[in-house]
């Protein structure tokens, strides 16, 4: 039987995969320290909240939560990059699975085109250093506040994705569907 | 079965793994490796260093703003040093408060406020935020720091400004950071005297980075082409607590 998926697909999968949840763990640890969003360029406790999340405030774990999505981020960046040129080249993306109906196939293409970019890009929005090199990105967003409202915003779609898509891999038989996706090899039997 | 890792993908490994060294050796020669490489999370934070390092180069200026931007709230991260010294100082009007800048420079010297008052004075309006999300926008007065280094002449081979406080608080960024023509010495805020609860009598202000790399209650600034022989190495307090020393993101 030919392999379905080939090694990259399945690398830059398992590496999203891992990406994605240190990302979201990571992210949830930075917005700890704060978990009050804004619009516009500052905002403070002291100044209104566009959404005053209904969390504590819990210091103490963006050291470690800031280095980890940034590494994380770059792992997510690498498995992209590689994924599209590889999906541009060998055709992937243009034949994707046919066990994929059109609602999959879509949901795939908005994460890897609009979500994945427009979450990266938020996120450089609120780096002082992006900010003073590429301030257009800053503005695209309506300031450094709301850049990071909307990272929250897009983030949060993402999750729905991942949970939406685990889902999936369940229905569709969970044993079957990991072998494939590791081994690169549809099971006879699911 | 056919092999799950085929030829072509352990040419390409081996390739990437080569081009890995190379590209770490080039990186230090050119100064974009930070002090916190090692480990796990120093992959990533080197990554984001050089490139970003590389991406908004010696000139990019922080975006300015008018007046009519400044936030009316500018919170206050914890109190004044409580140090006798400190206070002592405070009392007096820091008449006897001094800077001492040493290190790597041909002319160490010691300025007292009325000395940096006397320089170029520069104003910006800047946005500044903390690494746990809030921000504000404020407007700044002070000297700039590269008025007050061609002052002590530091030598070419220096790479790093560190900087420390009264408290037990310290900072460093790179010789580009140091140079940059915002970043600065700040006695004023929005059109006043720096007030105790930011800073006075001077804090440090760097546009492109977190509001952590700005000391405040500036004492010592010492240059130098090594990081190592301070504290741990790894370039300042937040490094040591486990917060990243590149403060641009």
């Amino acid at each position: 039987m030919q392999p379905r998926r080939s090694a990259t697909v399945r690398l830059t999968h398992w590496m999203s995969a891992l990406g994605i949840v240190a990302l979201i763990v990571s992210g949830t640890a930075i917005l700890l320290a704060h978990p009050r969003l804004y619009w516009g360029e500052t905002g403070a406790v002291g100044t209104p909240a566009l959404i005053d999340l209904p969390i504590p405030f819990l210091l103490g774990h963006s050291g470690w939560g800031r280095y980890l999505h940034f590494l994380a981020a770059w792992l997510c960046l690498a498995s992209g990059v590689i994924y599209v040129i590889h999906g541009l080249a060998s055709g992937h993306l243009r034949r994707m699975q046919p066990a994929y109906n059109v609602a999959q196939r879509y949901s795939y293409l908005l994460v890897v085109f609009v979500l994945g970019p427009l979450v990266l890009l938020s996120g450089l929005a609120f780096s002082p250093a992006i900010a003073s090199v590429a301030p257009a990105i800053v503005n695209m967003f309506g300031g450094q506040q709301s850049a990071r409202t909307i990272h929250f915003f897009v983030a949060a779609a993402i999750v729905i994705f991942v949970l939406g898509h685990v889902a999936l891999a369940f229905k569709g038989g969970f044993r079957a569907r990991m072998r494939a996706m590791i081994s690169g090899h549809e099971a006879e039997s699911s | 079965m056919s092999k799950i890792i085929s030829r072509r993908t352990m040419l390409a490994c081996g390739l990437t793994a080569v081009a890995g060294a190379a590209a770490v050796r080039i990186a230090g020669r050119y100064g974009l490796i930070p002090p916190d490489s090692g480990g796990l999370y120093g992959i990533g934070e080197t990554l984001t260093y050089a490139s970003q390092r590389l991406l908004i180069g010696k000139h990019a200026l922080a975006r300015e703003f008018s007046r009519g931007d400044v936030s009316r709230v500018i919170p206050v991260n914890g109190p004044p040093p409580e140090i006798e010294a400190y206070d002592r100082l405070l009392v007096g009007g820091f008449a006897d408060w001094r800077l001492h800048v040493d290190g790597m420079v041909a002319r160490p010297a010691a300025f007292s406020l009325a000395d940096l008052q006397k320089y170029p004075a520069h104003t910006q309006i800047t946005h500044q935020a903390c690494e746990e999300g809030w921000s504000f926008i404020a407007e700044w007065t002070g000297v700039r720091l590269s008025h007050v280094l061609d002052l002590v002449q530091v030598d070419p081979r220096a790479r790093y400004v560190v900087f420390f406080p009264f408290d037990n608080f310290w900072e460093s960024i790179d010789m580009i950071d140091a140079l940059h023509p915002q970043t600065f010495l700040a006695y004023g805020l929005n059109g006043r005297e720096l007030p105790p609860e930011h800073g006075a009598p001077l804090r440090v202000r760097v546009a492109r980075q977190l509001g952590y790399k700005s000391v405040k209650y500036l004492s010592r600034v010492i240059v130098t082409d090594s990081l190592d022989q301070f504290g741990t190495g790894v370039g300042g307090i937040n490094a040591e607590y486990g917060y990243s020393w590149w403060g641009g993101i």
